[in-house]
């Protein structure tokens, strides 16, 4: 059994709404689908929102960590909205808050 | 009274797995009564060794990882935890290097390099055992219940 990542477009802004359980099996498809989206429409913000995600490890954190760099290199930048105390934990070790915003809810993260 | 209970499951080095290997190490965690955060590191620490067999032990192509747990009541009244993560993969030439933040030998560039810093960090001691060509074992301990933990 897969989940899967669900993408919403806003303007320039790359939502990606992350699975229940975001491990190195579940962010196979992340990295390839992103990718596609990014060569399609042009992007200049992405925002994780973990609202569903009850697990991550440092799968995820690769993940996160390699579209943020990516974002990075054309002037862009990477966030997120809704970690959990679990999520937050993860973040936390592999030093993401220095490099992405937290935001509390999808709003505030797109409308600040 | 010194208790002690033990597990051991053989799965495939599939991905798939990396989920049931958490899951069913922390089901069987839980007799040590520990808190919803301890059960967490476990699960987290279970999936990074289970996901470094799979990823490196066997690069190409699936082979068995055994994941075995011990829970152990001292007399002291201390709840021991003790995972081992064992493959028979192509193993680790320099175990130090592997285990610096940050370092990977996956080509993808998809890896955060920090499974064995994650290990680290959320269990109280981790031992790495590797021969090149026989494989890896990995031994992972927390005490359950320690309130600065």
């Amino acid at each position: 059994m897969q989940d899967t990542f669900i993408y919403e477009a806003k303007g320039q802004t790359l939502i990606i709404h992350m699975p229940k359980e975001l491990d190195h099996h579940n962010c196979r498809d992340l990295r390839y689908e992103t990718d596609l989206l990014m060569s399609e429409c042009y992007i200049t913000r992405i925002i994780f929102d973990f609202t569903k995600t009850d697990f991550m490890d440092s799968s995820g954190v690769g993940i996160l960590l390699n579209r943020y760099k990516q974002m990075r290199l054309g002037g862009g930048r990477a966030d997120y909205y809704g970690a959990g105390a679990q999520v937050t934990r993860v973040l936390k070790t592999a030093g993401i808050p220095a490099l992405m915003s937290r935001y509390e809810s999808k709003e505030e993260a797109l409308y600040g | 009274m010194n208790r002690k209970e033990k597990m051991k499951i053989t799965m495939d080095g599939l991905s798939q797995n990396e989920e049931f290997a958490r899951v069913v190490t922390a089901v069987f965690a839980s007799r040590l009564n520990p808190t919803v955060e301890e059960l967490e590191d476990v699960k987290l620490a279970v999936s990074e060794a289970v996901t470094n067999a799979i990823i490196h032990g066997y690069p190409d192509g699936a082979g068995e990882v055994e994941v075995c747990a011990e829970a152990e009541i001292t007399e002291a009244g201390e709840r021991i935890l003790t995972v081992t993560v064992h493959d028979t993969g192509i193993g680790i030439p320099d175990v130090e290097q592997a285990m610096e933040p940050a370092f990977t030998t996956a080509p993808k560039g998809e890896r955060s390099g920090l499974g064995f810093l994650f290990m680290k960090a959320f269990m109280d001691h981790v031992a790495v055992d590797s021969k090149v060509g026989e494989g890896t074992t990995v031994t992972m301990t927390k005490q359950i219940g320690r309130q600065d933990k």
